[in-house]
């Protein structure tokens, strides 16, 4: 039985839920150990805007309370979480890291957020990320950079946590929460998770609710879980998942006991290797964990076969236009009318105040991606871009059904590298946006798709994994993660330094 | 063929019209939002927070918009899209929080249909002529900006912004402005009988944007200039008038017709000019993510079909046919939606009341509406659903006269008395005495009189002037003060006279 805070806060999901249940320790002391962890990793790591520590005491000791009285305790009952700042909190600053929102509280609670507190979570804060989720490296959030808790050995050279879930990334390996709510347009979710020895999961598009949470690019975005381990990660996609009337899109399915049906036993399963993911310049230590994924899930019981996605390479310029062309317009709302910044200018006039407002309001990275989109979208553009671009994006979509005839799910690495420093990418937009390349097309696809932690590189330094699923087979994705998961038996974290 | 001409100093012009007209959709709530929809509410009071564009706010679409757009294509005879689409069309105005409108450019509901304007030599109209309509696609309102509630700010009221509009875009089918004029009456009169819109176009419920151009009898099609946002029947014919004559002015003093948005002033009945095709926005429309294409199913359609009433025509013609009714009285009876219903309810009232079938009383209810009720509420400044006499009332009046207890000259006394006081027919017909005589005794004396005092007349009438037999009726009916049965005194008189 864990006597310390340090303890406790090593525990993920399942185990803090089950202690909680069990009486091995209360709701709220679990809350005020990552209360504590929070506090003291805040000026090092900055992976929290803002914390609420008195937010996540109240849901502990609701839980603790439920628990005294014998009630039934929901499937997060006890487990204090942190929540992405794009998803509208109520009563709570929500900014999407940016200064356009910066003092925005919302009067309404996201749909996602509000099932999982329903489910027994508290929250312990909202957790930084890049600017409207766009970035790759979490560099572009106006509160600063989210430091990685990883370091490379005898270095102190900064790097990323991964983007736009930096935040949450980084507060998992850190154990400053158990599990994080992420958002996943292009890799979101994914790369984060693979640079920080994480585990997460972005669903079926369609799965979880949109409702209430800022939007970057409407046809990609999609919630999801990041934990870490892929139990914990099922658990609590469980708990956020489900049909939301209030979204047009979506799904109206129930949701499946993924929990429950979790396996690693691979036997009959095929595993499809996509040839067109070994891309120039991969470096042999992202090649390697590959092969030693394909090993692995051959041990499982798997098949495993070569196939073929041949529209892979026209993937990232496809994203790079609709994703854009999306955010160019959904991110016209924030205008300095009705809420959020407002600069006006002495003397100024309705467009002055526009332009005034969203020059203050908007970071470069949420500039040149409202530029792009803009462009893309323009008469005498729009069909050799946008047009174009969903074209791919339907090939795309066809490539993947044609594979999952033949396999059942797609084994990939999840990034091209391992994190990178701060600062590496940031004056080269392009090599930045390479960073999504295995991640982007199973978002254009709307598939489910989740990193699991496979190894370290020789820098000590975590690779990801990346299984892509079938639509709505989020057990399959999940199975084959627990499989690598078993093997991998990485157990690696950061060296505490903040 | 209409052969209204601009008499220009060069020679004639044809004029070209065709008009968007902008009909708000009769729903409880908005398109895409709950909120009420209601005229005249406090500013801001019928927001929600979908309607005011807040962050991770998403779009619903209201079921009961989309059943009206069919109803409106289904009652023009028009193609109903199973298939259709939202776009989202892109600008920034402060009365339009999400910063784009969300609307169908590409794929609309409602495909071709048409409607018929009646011939009408006095307005010019010599035969009844096709109008087609290209389209009704659905739409969300702005909102309403206000300029005069402070000295240096313009304010905003969201009550309008969502509310559902549908856009029916008609063929550039017209040629003067009484056609115009006729076209938009009559797409009102259809519009208000399937009760997809109330037509109130002084409550801007239904306004239209008018397109002008001028050309050679037979030429080719001139430059256009839209009008925006003419909210009458009669301001549009005006509209039309003016654009066409400064067309004509232009080009006969050598200038070039601009595409452009031109602004009518209702003052001074002239347009002038808004902004040129050069500084037209770039909509950057593209199909809106948040909302998945809409499909109709068949038993949507046929429940659409099946909840459509009568509409004008066919009620015009069943008038005409199975009521026998004059071309004239049906055209009048049947030109608004208050007008027939008064008339249906009066026509089966009356029936009932005289234990005739309809179509032996509809002309007796039909002129008596026309040229009795009518005349009396205009003489009182009322309208038809403000008249104080019921359709009972009105049946029970219709029953004394179809049952000869009085004469259709005292009806109309006895209509001025129910006015004034509210009472019943046959109340007042008591009350007053007026009850008819049809005894022929009494009948007899007073003939007897008169064609006694009256010898030379008599004598004359026997020498073959027949005419004098009105003479001798309304001596008779005199000295009878009015409450004679005009046919007994006849048959008396015949007799009599020989």
């Amino acid at each position: 039985m864990p006597n310390s805070s340090n303890s406790i806060t090593d525990l993920g999901v399942a185990a803090i839920r089950d202690g909680v249940a069990a009486g091995q320790f209360s709701a709220v002391e679990v809350a005020e150990a990552f209360n504590a962890n929070v506090a003291a990793a805040q000026d090092a790591l900055n992976a929290f805007i803002v914390a609420t520590p008195e937010k996540a005491i109240e849901a502990a000791k609701a839980v603790d309370a439920a628990r005294s009285a014998g009630q039934a305790l929901g499937p997060m009952a006890g487990v204090p979480i942190g929540m992405k700042d794009l998803f509208a909190t109520e009563g709570v600053q929500t900014t999407a890291a940016s200064h356009m929102l910066e003092g925005f509280v919302p009067q309404y609670e996201s749909t996602v957020s509000r099932k999982l507190w329903e489910a027994g979570a508290g929250m312990l804060g909202k957790l930084n990320l890049d600017q409207f989720a766009m970035g790759s490296s979490n560099e572009s959030s106006y509160f600063g950079n989210v430091i990685s808790p990883w370091q490379r050995p005898g270095s102190n050279a900064q790097l990323t946590p991964g983007g736009s879930s930096g935040g949450s990334s980084a507060a998992i390996a850190a154990r400053l929460a158990p599990a994080a709510t992420g958002t996943d347009t292009g890799g979101s979710i994914r790369q984060p998770a693979a640079y920080t020895g994480t585990v997460g999961i972005k669903p079926t598009y369609g799965r979880c609710s949109r409702w209430g949470v800022v939007a970057y690019a409407s046809s990609l975005d999609q919630a999801g879980s990041m934990a870490r381990d892929v139990t914990d990660c099922a658990i609590m996609l469980e708990a956020m998942a489900g049909f939301d009337p209030k979204d047009s899109t979506s799904l109206d399915l129930a949701v499946p006991a993924w929990t429950a049906s979790l396996s690693g036993d691979l036997r009959g399963k095929k595993v499809g290797i996509p040839r067109e993911y070994r891309v120039d310049g991969m470096p042999a230590e992202v090649d390697a964990i590959w092969e030693q994924g394909i090993a692995w899930a051959k041990d499982a019981g798997a098949e495993v076969v070569e196939v073929s996605l041949p529209h892979t390479k026209y993937a990232l310029a496809a994203y790079y236009i609709i994703a854009p062309a999306e955010a160019s317009s959904n991110l016209a709302r924030y205008d300095g009318v009705r809420y959020g910044l407002r600069d006006l200018p002495d003397g100024a006039g309705l467009q002055d105040m526009y332009a005034a407002t969203r020059a203050a309001g908007f970071g470069d990275e949420v500039k040149r991606r409202i530029l792009i989109g803009t462009y893309v979208l323009s008469a005498g553009f729009y069909d050799a871009y946008y047009t174009q671009a969903q074209k791919v994006r339907t090939l795309i979509s066809q490539d993947f059904a044609k594979a999952f005839e033949q396999v059942d799910v797609l084994l990939t690495p999840t990034a091209p590298s391992a994190a990178f420093a701060l600062g590496e990418n940031v004056d080269d937009p392009l090599s930045m946006y390479l960073n999504d390349v295995f991640t982007v097309p199973a978002s254009l696809a709307g598939l489910p798709a989740m990193s699991v932690p496979a190894g370290l590189d020789a820098q000590g330094l975590p690779l990801g994994l990346q299984i892509i699923g079938r639509p709505l087979d989020e057990q399959g994705v999940l199975n084959a993660g627990l499989a690598i998961e078993a093997r991998a038996g990485f157990t690696a974290k950061p060296e505490k330094w903040w | 063929m209409s052969t209204y001409r601009i008499q220009g100093a060069t020679g004639d012009w044809e004029v070209v019209i065709g008009l968007e007209v902008h009909a708000q959709v009769t729903s409880n709530s908005k398109l895409f939002s709950g909120s009420a929809t209601a005229f005249g509410a406090e500013p801001n009071s019928q927001v929600s927070l979908i309607d005011a564009a807040m962050p991770g706010m998403l779009p619903v679409l209201n079921g009961e918009c989309i059943r009206q757009a069919v109803r409106t294509g289904m009652a023009i005879d028009a193609q109903i899209n199973k298939w259709s689409r939202f776009d989202r069309k892109n600008y920034f105005y402060a009365d339009l929080p999400q910063g784009y409108q969300i609307s169908q450019l590409y794929h609309p509901i409602v495909g071709e249909g048409s409607l018929t304007i009646e011939a009408d030599e006095k307005a010019g109209i010599p035969e009844a002529k096709v109008i087609g309509v290209e389209r009704i696609h659905v739409e969300q309102d702005a909102g309403k900006l206000m300029h005069d509630q402070h000295p240096t700010m313009s304010y905003v009221d969201l009550n309008r912004s969502g509310v559902a509009l549908m856009e029916i875009v008609s063929r550039p089918d017209m040629n003067s402005p009484a056609e115009a004029g006729a076209y938009l009456s009559k797409l009102r009169t259809i519009l208000r009988y399937v009760g997809s819109c109330d037509g109130n176009m002084d409550q801007g419920s239904m306004r239209a944007d008018v397109n002008v151009s001028v050309r050679r009898p037979g030429d080719e099609l001139g430059t256009r200039t839209e009008t925006k946002n003419v909210n009458s029947v009669r301001f549009v014919m005006q509209a039309i008038e003016h654009e066409a004559n400064r067309q004509v002015d232009v080009i006969e003093g050598g200038g070039k017709i601009v595409q452009e948005t031109r602004l009518f002033d209702p003052n001074t009945g002239s347009t002038r000019s808004m902004r040129s095709k050069e500084d037209a926005h770039d909509y950057r429309y593209f199909p809106d993510p948040d909302l998945l294409p809409l499909v109709l199913e068949d038993a949507f359609l046929e429940d659409c079909r099946a909840s459509l009433p009568e509409l004008p025509d066919a009620k015009r013609a069943r008038y005409e046919g199975e009521l026998g009714l004059s071309a004239y009285n049906a055209a009048v009876l049947t030109a608004d939606v208050d007008t027939f219903r008064w008339f249906e309810a009066l026509l089966a009232e009356t029936a009932l009341a005289q234990g005739k079938q309809p179509a032996e009383v509809a002309k007796q209810a039909a002129n008596w509406l026309i040229s009795e009720l009518f005349g009396a509420l205009n003489k009182l400044g009322k309208s038809l659903d403000e008249s104080p006499v019921s359709h009972e009332q009105a049946a029970e009046l219709l029953a004394l006269v179809g049952k000869g207890t009085i004469s259709g000259s005292i009806a109309k006394q006895v209509l001025e008395i129910m006015l004034e006081t509210g009472d019943g027919a046959t109340v007042i017909v008591e009350r007053e005495g007026l009850k008819q005589e049809s005894d022929t005794g009494a009948i007899e004396a007073k003939v007897d009189e008169i064609l006694a005092a009256n010898g030379d007349k008599v004598e004359q009438y026997r020498g073959g002037k027949v005419a004098l037999f009105g003479f001798f009726v309304g001596q008779t009916m005199k000295a009878m003060q009015g409450k004679a049965n005009p046919g007994v005194i006849n048959e008396i008189l015949k007799s009599k006279l020989g």
